[in-house]
């Protein structure tokens, strides 16, 4: 009762790629819109295999999920970009090892 | 309330009185209830002592009970047999004196009410101590005495050595009374009670004579007598507490406090008797001391210091009385010390208030003619305390000499120690008077004694020679003591050697056949009188052995070296804090990376633990 | 009565700190009324209670027994209930309590600028805390309370306080609550492993004779040992005390000397001796070591010190080491002792440190080395302090030489060289009260400063407690009649005392 047109595991496995570059992403860039930009690339990698898991099992969680993901995403960049803008005019950079006034 | 009550009672109203006016009361007010009170006392133990050797009933009186716990259950009471009977003569009839005296010699003085307060708690407390039923109350006299003495000695505190010598006398008393303190505990632990006579049958049925425990109790309280009656090992304070007024070293340090040791042996002989190595120690101390304590009043040249360690030899003899068992002639010498040793004082004091508060007798002299009644009763005072024939302290003297060598085994040493000391005693007791009296003036005197001065002084001329003719109603306080044979030789000897002492004097400090200058040429008699002269250099002993190491330790330890482990607490929390710091670094990149390898290192861990 | 008496307490308090907003001088007067009308509320009661009962032997478990007693729900689910009882013990702490109370309130009647309504609110609050725990039965509201009045106290270290206040008011606050935590710890082994079955009680009496023995007993009376001893304080954990102390406000100091401390001796005599027989008995030698290297190293530390607050605090230390032996020699003599010292110790040392208070309030230091020859400027306050400083170091006559002879005397059955070490601290006792009095009053004086003698308000006070201490010394008999019944009820709990340790002494275990 597969309802996916592709195997699971192909699907699974572009989810992870995009995952670890989402990862590598946000550990190697500095600029915080790139940062910001791969932290979207992991949410939908994880909204993929929602998708997918869904798919397969033919259940509405998977996509009821992807909704939620998309919300969330949303209200990230929302506020993500609101911080961008923030730290721009503060520190006149978007370089984030400059901006480590948290450190304690 | 009867007689027995009122008698501590009066000196505490009237030194309560004295309190609450707070110094604003007039001096001659003061003067008058101080010393008025201290009559009164005197005619009430008059009163008693007359129905005493009236009956001989002893009597009790017991005021309330102190504290109720357990079986322990001292109460506030009074014990009055003939010793308390005489010791309370003495404190009251001298004390009245002295309190007379002092009314001319502190009339100057701006705290004469301070002075007068203290003086009556004294009486007080030492009225207490002599007529305690109990070891708890005889403390609690014992310790007001202590206190009192503080504050007499360092009466005028605004220089710091009277303070300083205030705390010396207090702590090393304290010492002892330390050691009598474990004493009593003992005894409460041991025999169930403190009441002294109950106390003193139970350990007569409970143990042997010899045993550990009674004579590990006796050294204790021996403890306690030898630090209040200035006896070696911890006679230092006495010297020092001369820097009082010298109406209070006549009264305190002389006539009755210091004696409170010897009192308290007395009181508890029965214990004592128990105890015969404690016996043995109670002479050997009293023979040490009487002699070390003579050879440093050869070499002093302060009168006051004179006459304290002519005190703590003196003492020293009611010891050795004591430790050969012959506890009347204690007490009787006691009693003649207090009279010629009151009378001393109270005519140092008069040379020294005549002459413009002098003290060192070298810048005296020629005062024979120009004080003739402080010279008579100086003179008369020496006697008696050289003994000589048909003085007060010829009797009493002659009789420790007596039971000293009546005494087996030891004996002998003993007497030829006290006789040893007979002679120091007279040699260095007429130094004084011929170096103060004799030959030319030195400083002139500014006024003569008035009456309040001269009647006491007189009075106790009287005492101090007659003093020897009393019969003390001693018989039934004491086992009689046994009948010796007198050898006439020794007699003969015992009276001729103050007699000596007197000779060697005048050679050496009046006629000049022996100057004393030519024996201290060379440079060992020098170093030997400078010895003599630092009192055995006992003080510095101490300093090394005691007070300087206190003062380092407590200087050292200051600022509390328990805290340096919780410092250390401290030191190692800020020190992780600091490590830990170095990860919250603010840098969002590695806070991701963190996270990732934290991840991954959680996956392979279940991963591992799987299936 | 009793919870009618902590209410009056805390809502005098919340009064207090209202009635400023008034006029700044309200509140002391609101602060002294509430405590007094506590005393009257207290003596009441007293009186309405029939005189026999003050004799009958307290049994813990047994209500009737108790002079006063009550008990309502409160967490019914966990065994939690507000359990109030007084016993001679407990009332006897209670006139204390408020009697310090009012003469910490006399002693800062001038001194508080700042913010008086919230000064005297945390003062009554702090007694309210104090009275809570010499009350309470149930262990949980005993822990309460316990915290209650730490809480107070702090703030009034921290804002009323010397100059380094902050660091002192950290310290006494991290010293009590770390320790109260470890209590807190043992207080719920102990209530859920106590009654069994399940159940959980925080009761007093359900929880005696329930303590787990062995190991685990050690431990959790630990948890109870190392609160009180804190509090006490008993060496090593005393060094909160010296701070504390010299940086609280006078009032601050009267509190923590006269009856904060109090509560560490009380919870050790109440809770952690009868809880955990057993344990304690194991534990009495390392106890009474404690309290007597506490003796004598406060006394030495006293000696060394410069500066007047900090040497009546660790005389503080020396004297309630007294304390620690008297509780676990655990006889007749040596508890009664250990009472009396407690109460003697509040009264002496709380005249001390208003005496400090006085004299820093005046010279505006409490450097000793800057004082001398004080007597000359103020004769009053010379022979109070005369006064006081014998008494600390324990003259035949006042209550602390009954305490400290009956400690001795009770401790020299069960351990006669212990007995020999505690009292060398009679001689250093002696050493650092005479310092004192040298380095303040004696001396040589500066006849040109002007110092304000002690004024009908200080002098009354003074009297008060030269009276009460006089008192405690020459007739004690009323403070032993009242705790009589409740040590006769408390030392049977203790049945395995060897024999070694009840001695033959006179009033021994009975």
């Amino acid at each position: 009762m597969d309802g996916l047109m592709v195997p699971m595991e192909h699907v699974l496995v572009i989810a992870g790629l995009l995952f670890i570059c989402g990862l590598f992403g946000l550990m190697l860039r500095r600029n915080i819109i790139f940062m910001l930009m791969s932290l979207e690339v992991m949410l939908n990698s994880a909204a993929l295999a929602f998708i997918a898991a869904g798919a397969h099992w033919g259940q509405a969680d998977g996509q009821i999920i992807f909704m939620l993901i998309l919300t969330v995403a949303a209200a990230e960049v929302a506020v993500g970009l609101g911080l961008v803008l923030q730290i721009q005019r503060r520190f006149k950079t978007l370089d984030m090892d400059q901006a480590h006034r948290l450190r304690g | 309330m009867n007689t027995i009550a009122l008698i501590p009672l009066f000196p505490l109203l009237s030194a309560t009185l004295l309190i609450m006016s707070a110094g604003r009361m007039p001096r001659h007010i003061a003067a008058t209830i101080g010393a008025g009170s201290v009559g009164l006392s005197a005619i009430c133990v008059a009163l008693l002592a007359r129905d005493f050797l009236a009956d001989g009933q002893v009597l009790e009186l017991t005021l309330w009970t102190w504290m109720s716990v357990g079986d322990f259950a001292p109460r506030i009471a009074f014990y009055i047999d003939g010793l308390s009977i005489v010791m309370m003569s003495v404190i009251t009839g001298v004390g009245f004196l002295i309190h007379l005296y002092s009314i001319e010699f502190m009339w100057e003085d701006e705290s004469i009410c301070r002075y007068f307060t203290y003086m009556n708690l004294f009486v007080a407390a030492m009225l207490l101590l002599v007529m305690a039923d109990n070891l708890l109350l005889l403390y609690l006299g014992w310790e007001g005495v202590g206190v009192c003495s503080y504050l007499l000695v360092g009466f005028w505190y605004k220089d710091s050595a009277n303070g300083a010598a205030a705390r010396k006398a207090f702590i090393v008393t304290r010492i002892g009374d330390t050691a009598m303190a474990l004493g009593l505990f003992l005894l409460l632990t041991e025999l169930g009670t403190l009441d002294i006579q109950p106390m003193m049958i139970a350990a007569n049925s409970q143990w042997q004579t010899g045993d550990a425990l009674p004579v590990l109790a006796t050294a204790l309280l021996l403890g306690g007598a030898v630090g209040k009656s200035a006896q070696l090992p911890l006679h230092t304070w006495l010297p020092d507490a001369m820097a009082g007024p010298t109406p209070v070293s006549a009264l305190i340090h002389a006539a009755t406090m210091v004696t409170a040791g010897v009192y308290l042996i007395a009181r508890t002989y029965g214990l004592f008797l128990l105890a015969p190595p404690t016996m043995e120690a109670v002479a050997w101390i009293g023979l040490a001391t009487l002699l070390i304590a003579g050879f440093t009043a050869l070499a002093q040249n302060d009168i006051k210091r004179i006459l304290a360690y002519s005190t703590i030899s003196q003492i020293g003899y009611m010891f050795l009385a004591l430790g050969v068992g012959a506890f009347a002639s204690g007490i009787f010498h006691l009693m003649t010390h207090a009279f010629f040793k009151a009378l001393l004082f109270l005519a140092a004091g008069a040379v020294i208030h005549c002459l413009h508060h002098e003290h060192n007798i070298f810048r005296m002299g020629g005062l024979r003619t120009r004080l003739p009644i402080v010279f008579l009763s100086f003179f008369i005072g020496s006697a008696a305390l050289a003994a000589l024939p048909f003085t007060s302290g010829f009797y009493s003297k002659d009789a420790i000499l007596l039971s000293a060598w009546a005494l087996e085994d030891i004996g002998p040493w003993l007497w030829a120690g006290g006789l040893l000391g007979a002679l120091l005693t007279s040699i260095y007791s007429f130094r004084l008077v011929f170096i103060v009296f004799f030959g030319e003036a030195k400083t002139e005197p500014d006024r003569q004694p008035g009456w309040k001065m001269a009647g006491p002084l007189l009075l106790l001329c009287l005492l101090s020679l007659v003093g020897g003719w009393f019969a003390l109603p001693l018989a039934g306080v004491f086992p009689a003591a046994a009948e010796h044979t007198v050898n006439h030789a020794v007699e003969w000897i015992s009276i001729g050697t103050p007699l000596l002492g007197l000779l060697l004097a005048y050679l050496m400090f009046l006629g000049g056949q022996l100057s004393v200058d030519k024996m201290v040429a060379s440079s060992g008699a020098r170093a030997l009188r400078d010895f003599w002269f630092s009192g055995w250099r006992i003080d510095q002993l101490y300093d090394v052995l005691w007070v300087t190491p206190y003062k380092k330790i407590s200087y050292w330890m200051r600022n509390e070296p328990v805290d340096a482990i919780y410092n250390g607490i401290v030191a190692a929390n800020q020190w992780a804090h600091h490590r830990l710091l170095v990860l919250q670094n603010g840098e969002l990149r590695w806070y991701a990376t963190t996270m990732v390898v934290g991840l991954i290192l959680l996956l392979a861990v279940m991963l591992r633990n799987a299936p | 009565m009793m919870l009618e008496l902590i209410m009056l307490l805390l809502a005098g308090g919340v009064v207090a700190w209202q009635s400023e907003r008034f006029n700044p001088n309200l509140p002391r007067w609101i602060a002294m009324a509430t405590v007094i009308l506590g005393m009257l509320l207290l003596l009441s009661t007293i009186s309405g209670i029939p005189a026999d009962t003050f004799n009958m032997v307290t049994e813990p478990s047994k209500a009737e027994n108790w002079l006063l007693y009550s008990r309502h729900e409160w967490i019914p689910r966990f065994g939690i209930s507000l359990e109030l009882g007084m016993d001679g013990l407990s009332l006897l702490m209670l006139i204390l309590t408020l009697a310090l109370g009012a003469i910490a309130i006399v002693s800062s009647w001038n001194e508080i600028e700042f913010n008086p309504g919230l000064f005297q609110a945390n003062l009554l609050w702090t007694l309210t805390g104090v009275i809570g725990v010499f009350l309470a039965l149930d262990l949980f509201l005993f822990f309460l309370f316990w915290e209650v009045m730490l809480i107070p106290m702090y703030l009034l270290i921290a804002i009323w306080g010397h100059e380094n206040r902050g660091y002192a008011a950290m310290k006494f606050f991290i010293f009590t609550q770390v320790s109260g935590l470890l209590m807190l710890l043992s207080i719920i082994v102990l209530a859920v492993q106590g009654a069994g079955d399940g159940d959980i009680s925080f009761s007093y009496g359900d929880l005696l004779g329930s303590a787990p023995t062995g190991k685990a007993g050690m431990l959790t009376m630990l948890g109870f040992f190392l609160a009180f001893t804190v509090k006490l304080p008993g060496f090593p954990f005393h060094t909160w005390l010296p701070d504390a102390h010299t940086q609280a406000p006078t009032a601050g100091s009267v509190l923590l000397a006269g009856i904060l401390l109090k509560t560490g001796a009380y919870g050790l005599l109440r809770f952690c001796i009868p809880l955990f027989p057993e344990a304690s008995m194991q534990f009495a030698p390392i106890a009474m070591t404690l309290g007597t290297v506490g003796i004598i190293y406060g006394a030495v530390l006293a000696f060394a010190q410069s500066d007047f607050k900090r040497l009546v605090a660790y005389s503080s230390v020396s004297h309630m080491g007294f304390v620690l032996l008297g509780l676990y020699a655990w006889n007749s003599l040596a508890l009664q002792g250990a009472i009396m010292q407690m109460v003697a110790h509040g009264v002496s040392t709380a005249a001390l440190f208003m005496m400090a208070g006085a004299l820093q309030h005046r010279l505006h230091t409490r450097d000793m080395n800057r004082m001398g020859g004080l007597w000359y400027n103020a004769p009053r306050m010379g022979a109070c302090a005369m006064f006081f400083a014998v008494a600390s170091l324990g003259l035949p006559g006042m209550g602390n030489f009954v305490a400290e002879f009956l400690v001795l005397a009770g401790l020299f059955a069960v351990s006669p060289w212990m007995t020999a070490a505690a009292a060398i601290g009679l001689i250093t006792a002696a050493i650092y009260s005479l310092w004192l009095m040298q380095k303040t009053f004696q001396g040589k004086p500066d006849e040109e400063r002007k110092l304000q003698d002690f004024d009908r308000r200080e002098m009354g006070a003074m009297v008060i407690m030269m009276a009460a201490l006089l008192w405690l010394g020459l007739y004690p008999q009323p403070v032993f009649d009242l705790t009589q019944p409740v040590l006769e009820g408390l030392q049977p709990l203790i049945v395995n005392v060897p024999e070694t340790l009840a001695g033959n002494i006179p009033g021994g275990t009975p």
